[in-house]
């Protein structure tokens, strides 16, 4: 039997706070799951109880990461205003020609939380740093399904 | 590597970044992409790497929505506690 955790696999220091992190991500997770699946009635929706549970993976995933990328705080700033969480959205805001920018970067701000208002250099950043967090959600997500599904 | 410079900002002389210092963050972003889209070792022009950036995060988001759809079906059919026991049992290990 594979008893492949999925927060194994970061091996140097500094991953530590990826580390930290995933941890957080997990338990905040967990926590909304079971939280949805005892407010889950019978009446309830399949698909609300879906909208939930893909919210709390958004919610898990800026929570872990907190107040220190400009991406999560885009996040917090959507889940708190109880906006619907879309990728992607129309651009909100015009952004200025940046150096570098090119049309594959305006369609990557419209994809990742925040980017419209992110200069070239810092939606690179901001990126790579979403996309380890979205596949670490990913991950857990699968990891979740199937410990439940065995 | 492609060096396809738009004009709005060649004449910005206010910027400090260096086209060193972008090709450095377009290498750290090709570095997170899976190797089944762009082997890391090869030398891809950026547009490649953005474009291939916003193909994978368009795919993980398409994941979540599955994953969503799937885990709210478990819930719907599993008994609470045994599914809590045996997710926190494989998480801890």
């Amino acid at each position: 039997m594979e008893s492949k955790s999925y927060t194994t696999g970061s091996r140097d220091n500094a991953n530590r706070n990826l580390e930290g992190s995933k941890t957080l991500m997990a338990s905040h997770f967990l926590r909304a799951l079971f939280r949805i699946q005892q407010t889950s009635t019978t009446r309830s929706s399949f698909a609300g109880r879906r909208r939930r549970i893909r919210r709390a993976a958004y919610a898990s995933m800026a929570y872990s990461a907190g107040t220190r990328r400009a991406w999560s705080r885009a996040l917090l700033r959507k889940l708190r205003s109880r906006a619907r969480l879309r990728f992607p959205r129309r651009l909100s805001r015009a952004a200025r020609p940046q150096r570098g920018d090119t049309d594959q970067a305006q369609v990557l701000r419209k994809l990742v939380p925040g980017g419209p208002g992110m200069d070239y250099c810092k939606l690179l950043e901001e990126t790579a740093d979403y996309i380890r967090c979205l596949t670490t959600q990913v991950r857990l997500m699968q990891t979740v399904m199937d410990s439940i599904s065995s | 590597m492609s060096s396809r410079r738009p004009r709005s900002w060649q004449s910005s002389s206010a910027s400090r970044i260096t086209d060193e210092q972008i090709n450095d963050l377009v290498s750290k972003l090709q570095a997170v992409l899976p190797e089944a889209r762009i082997r890391r070792s090869d030398r891809v022009s950026a547009a490649k790497v953005l474009q291939e950036t916003c193909n994978y995060i368009r795919s993980l988001h398409r994941e979540v929505d599955d994953l969503s759809e799937r885990l709210s079906e478990l819930l719907a059919s599993t008994e609470s506690s045994s599914a809590q026991a045996a997710v926190i049992r494989s998480l801890l290990m």
